[in-house]
């Protein structure tokens, strides 16, 4: 494992946050001043104690909250709202309950307007990926907890966006659906090559899935340390849970955080 | 119900009153009570009638007219009130007011405006029922969850798109109740503007027969408006049923 700086050369990140400070209602400075680059092609997870303000910053780069201060560009463009190059995971899945699994993955495509056909081809497809084959015309309750947000992260894909915004997407679903779905999401990332950006508050979770982990400590939310996990990724995913450098990784982690937890 | 062991079905309870109804009908003990078999034999002899038609005409397409006024009125601004703070502010203290006001006083005004005809009996409709349906509404679209109208955002929804495809289906269970207890306010509001203008629908056929004391007439009316007013809730129950699924599982 190495410790890293938080910006990069110019042209290799996808996401840019310069400055960026939120102030809450209180007023409880929720972030302060954070730098942060987030590489192409990688998935980068924001972990920290609850508090920290990762989901903030997280809704930030999508454009669903507005900063206080500061700036986030994607892909050099500055961001003043939600686009269509970033696509956005719930931690509640937010799916539709009175549309099928289809309709729920190709519904960032229906509100863009694709035909019909069109946009179901492409439903159809990222079904398969996610590995629903087969439910396309159930509803999502239906479904087991890991089942939906499979759909959640489909829809996502499905809008063909550059960056991935995950908050939380397996705080609620079960530990044995998780673990499926994390050795899944890793695939699906070495395929797939956009940007992943990933918020957890599982160690473990953060260590198997990134390329780099950015800590943030509490109160106020600042960067605090970046770390790039190295493990030899060619493994089973069993072996890489037996690991010593991911294991060193996680202690190492825990070492850090517990200062924060009382 | 269990009795002695055997299950009483529900209807039975109804079945113990149209007996007691027929014995007291038939002892003759007051004039305004006769047998419930003589008013069932009434029906048949009301119904092939054209001034019955013609009530029932008037009636239903009063009760259709001032309903989809309602509906069609009370839902999108329900669900706007839930989700607009502003708006919310300027029609809440109205809505608040209306739904437990005795409306029928206000029937007179609406006679005095818009003359003695159908007209009047829409209007009473509408203000029987709106008020319940766009309560409902805006209860509905309060409770959406927060993720739900990210996900619309985020995924780059326009707000005429948030309304059609998510605020209203997401409103949806909370809507068809408001609906339902519109119908009924609705089927009051018909028949008390017919009976308060008197000179069409059955608020005419209830004011000849009761100021000749045809109670039998009376009854078999009053049987067949209970009788519909029934199937209407009836069937909107069977439509809030088939839409329960989800209503338990919009988290």
């Amino acid at each position: 494992m190495t410790v890293v700086n938080a910006t990069m050369a110019a042209g290799t990140a996808a996401v840019s946050v310069r400055g960026v400070s939120m102030i809450y209602p209180g007023p409880v400075q929720a972030l302060q001043d954070i730098d942060l680059d987030f590489p192409a092609g990688q998935l980068t997870s924001l972990l920290g104690p609850s508090g920290c303000g990762k989901t903030t910053l997280l809704k930030i780069i999508a454009g669903l909250l507005e900063p206080a201060a500061g700036t986030v560009t994607v892909s050099g463009k500055t961001v003043k709202g939600p686009g269509p190059e970033r696509a956005f995971v719930f931690q509640d899945f937010a799916l539709l309950p009175w549309a099928t699994v289809m309709r729920n993955v190709a519904f960032g495509l229906e509100l863009r307007g694709v035909p019909t056909s069109e946009r179901e081809a492409v439903a159809e497809k990222y079904i398969g990926d996610v590995g629903l084959r087969g439910f396309e015309q159930k509803y999502p309750h239906e479904l087991s907890g890991g089942m939906r947000q499979r759909v959640g992260l489909a829809r996502a894909l499905a809008v063909k966006a550059d960056v991935l915004l995950m908050d939380e997407p397996f705080s609620a679903v079960d530990e044995q659906t998780r673990r499926k779905f994390q050795e899944d999401l890793l695939q699906l990332v070495s395929v797939e090559k956009r940007t992943f950006i990933f918020v957890t508050h599982s160690i473990e979770e953060a260590v198997y899935l990134s390329a780099r982990i950015v800590l943030l400590s509490p109160r106020p939310g600042k960067v605090w340390k970046i770390i790039e996990p190295k493990m030899p990724r060619e493994l089973s995913p069993d072996q890489i849970r037996r690991e010593p450098g991911y294991l060193d990784t996680v202690e190492s982690i825990w070492q850090n955080l517990k200062d924060y937890v009382e | 119900m269990e009795l002695y062991g055997h299950r009483i079905p529900m209807w039975a309870s109804l079945g113990l009153w149209a007996v007691i109804w027929e014995i007291v009908g038939q002892a003759h003990v007051t004039i305004l009570l006769p047998p419930l078999s003589a008013c069932f034999m009434k029906l048949f002899e009301i119904v092939p009638t054209e001034t019955f038609w013609s009530a029932m005409r008037i009636t239903a397409q009063a009760f259709t007219l001032g309903m989809a006024v309602s509906i069609l009125v009370g839902v999108p601004l329900g669900v706007v009130m839930g989700r607009s703070p502003l708006i919310d502010r300027l029609f809440l203290p109205w809505v608040s007011l209306f739904v437990s006001a005795p409306l029928t006083a206000l029937v007179p005004v609406i006679m005095a405006l818009f003359g003695f005809d159908e007209t009047t009996i829409v209007l009473t409709v509408v203000l029987f029922a709106i008020w319940i349906i766009i309560l409902d509404a805006r209860a509905g679209s309060k409770g959406i969850s927060p993720s739900l109208m990210e996900m619309a955002t985020s995924y780059g929804a326009t707000r005429w798109q948030a309304f059609i495809k998510i605020y209203l289906w997401a409103a949806l269970p909370e809507i068809l109740a408001g609906i339902r207890l519109g119908l009924v306010r609705a089927v009051k509001g018909v028949i008390i503007g017919q009976l308060l203008v008197s000179v069409i629908g059955f608020g005419y056929l209830f004011e000849i027969y009761s100021s000749n004391f045809l109670m039998e007439h009376m009854w078999a009316l009053l049987l067949v408006l209970f009788f519909f007013a029934y199937l209407m809730d009836a069937g909107m129950g069977e439509l809030e049923r088939r839409i329960d699924y989800y209503s338990s599982v919009r988290g």
